[in-house]
């Protein structure tokens, strides 16, 4: 078994750069990867985070009006 | 040297252009293409340049600025990339041929096209574009400051015109970014194309397009966009939707290493600076006997060129006999076919003085002087290595 993650995805390269800039300015948890193969094949890039921190991220993207994809739960190795 | 050809591309760039370009050589990756620390080291790189040109521009989103080549694919891929066949097109005759050609293509395929006429002096008949007027009409587009006389138009006027009949608006910022304060979050500007290596200081081979919210611009190139791989059509989201391939970020490093210069420069200064400078020349150049000044010097606004011609003499005569004396001007057509044209310059087309704030009125000194000199000499007789227009 894996560990328990969140996933949020982009559908462009310049919305994942707005949220981790917005999201290192705020302080919020989570960094970048390659997007899964599993949620999408695709390529691009997710954000990646702990299920806790979900809320609180998906908050501040209301707040500040960052633009996302899909929100994923999935186990990762 | 005398560096007085700045509306070709500015020169020198300012300190910190060139290391950036270095820089992003050297550290960084490309944009788009991975999640490792060079490919996001280059994506980082790329946004903070839209940020900078959002924010210089008056824009709140950035995401409405595509990086291109230069203000030349811009114009292209929004001209190709909005306007149909039995659409109707009005433009002036001082555009450049980046508006021209694209345009005179269209009007092959179907898009009708109507010209605005300038006088003598260049000076665009704004209410021309009234009795253009159709009902098919779609688009203006304009030149907003001529490259060849420095007259600039009434933006306003035009901002209002299109919105007044729910026209887009396409905007040739050629030579105005970087010059003229644009507010895009304020001003019903549909499209505005802008090349990076003249007034905002960058290197050449970078420019973009910036794309109102809610417009789509059909991609004038399709291909790699490192997002949506399995699909077989080209992203349509803002920016990737016009930036197929990869992009130039060394470019853009310099582009926004000279937007960040301008920015601590200040708009006014420079723009005050350079008005200085275009003043005293034209105030001095006037006098010598035997010169033509061409454009409109009684505006509130100009751009930082002077055109002139020494009587009949072949304006190549007078650039090159120039360059032997260290001055860098440009002669020619200027790209303006329309508009020399209109100035009766067709064959011999002008000598084009442009000016950035870094020249000093010591260079124009020495440049009016050359030009005395030359003016003296009647017709390019003992220029250099020729002997007038025949013999150049």
């Amino acid at each position: 078994m894996g560990e328990a993650k969140v996933v949020i995805t982009f559908e462009t390269t310049t919305q994942a750069m707005a949220w981790e800039r917005a999201c290192k300015e705020h302080g919020l948890p989570g960094r970048l990867i390659p997007m899964p193969v599993v949620i999408s094949a695709n390529c691009g890039l997710a954000w990646l985070a702990s299920p806790e921190d979900r809320d609180v991220l998906l908050r501040w993207a209301e707040e500040l009006a960052l633009r996302y994809d899909q929100i994923v739960e999935m186990e990762m190795g | 040297m005398i560096y007085l050809d700045q509306a070709a591309t500015s020169f020198p760039k300012p300190e910190g252009v060139a290391q950036a370009v270095a820089c992003a050589l050297s550290n960084v990756g490309s944009s788009g293409r991975g999640g490792h620390e060079l490919s996001l080291a280059a994506s980082r790189l790329v946004f903070q340049a839209r940020l900078a040109a959002a924010e210089f521009f008056g824009c709140s989103d950035p995401s409405r600025f595509a990086f291109t080549a230069n203000a030349t694919e811009s114009l292209n891929t929004a001209l190709f990339g909005l306007l149909e066949p039995g659409d109707h097109v009005i433009t002036t005759a001082q555009e450049h041929n980046s508006v021209l050609r694209p345009l005179f293509r269209l009007a092959r395929r179907g898009v009708e096209l109507s010209i605005v006429p300038v006088d003598g002096r260049g000076v665009v008949d704004l209410a021309g574009m009234r009795r253009a007027l159709r009902p098919a009409t779609r688009a203006v587009v304009v030149t907003h400051g001529s490259n060849l006389t420095g007259n600039v138009l009434d933006l306003d006027w035009i901002m209002a015109f299109c919105r007044e009949h729910g026209l887009l608006l396409i905007v040739d910022a050629a030579q105005t970014a970087g010059w003229y304060p644009y507010h895009l979050d304020e001003q019903p500007i549909d499209i505005l194309c802008f090349t990076g290596h003249k007034a905002l200081y960058g290197p050449q081979g970078v420019g973009g397009l910036y794309v109102r919210p809610g417009l789509e611009v059909r991609p004038l190139k399709v291909g790699g966009s490192g997002i949506h791989t399995f699909s077989r059509e080209h992203p349509q989201e803002m920016p990737e939707a016009l930036e197929a391939g990869t992009l130039n970020t060394p470019g853009i490093a310099g582009l926004l290493a000279g937007i960040s210069y301008v920015q601590r420069q200040g708009l006014e200064a420079i723009r005050r600076k350079e008005a200085e400078l275009t003043s005293f020349f034209y105030q001095e150049v006037r006098e010598i006997p035997g010169v033509v000044v061409y454009g409109d010097f009684t505006a509130s606004e100009r751009l930082p060129i002077v055109a002139v011609n020494i009587r009949e003499v072949d304006s190549s005569v007078v650039s090159a006999c120039l360059a032997e004396r260290g001055i860098c001007t440009r002669s020619g057509g200027h790209c303006a076919p329309l508009l020399h044209e209109a100035l009766g310059t067709r064959e011999q087309g002008a000598v084009r003085f442009s000016f950035g704030h870094l020249n000093t009125q010591e260079e124009l000194a020495a440049a009016l002087q050359a030009l005395r000199t030359l003016a003296r000499e009647d017709g390019g007789k003992g220029y250099g290595r020729g002997q007038g227009r025949d013999h150049l």
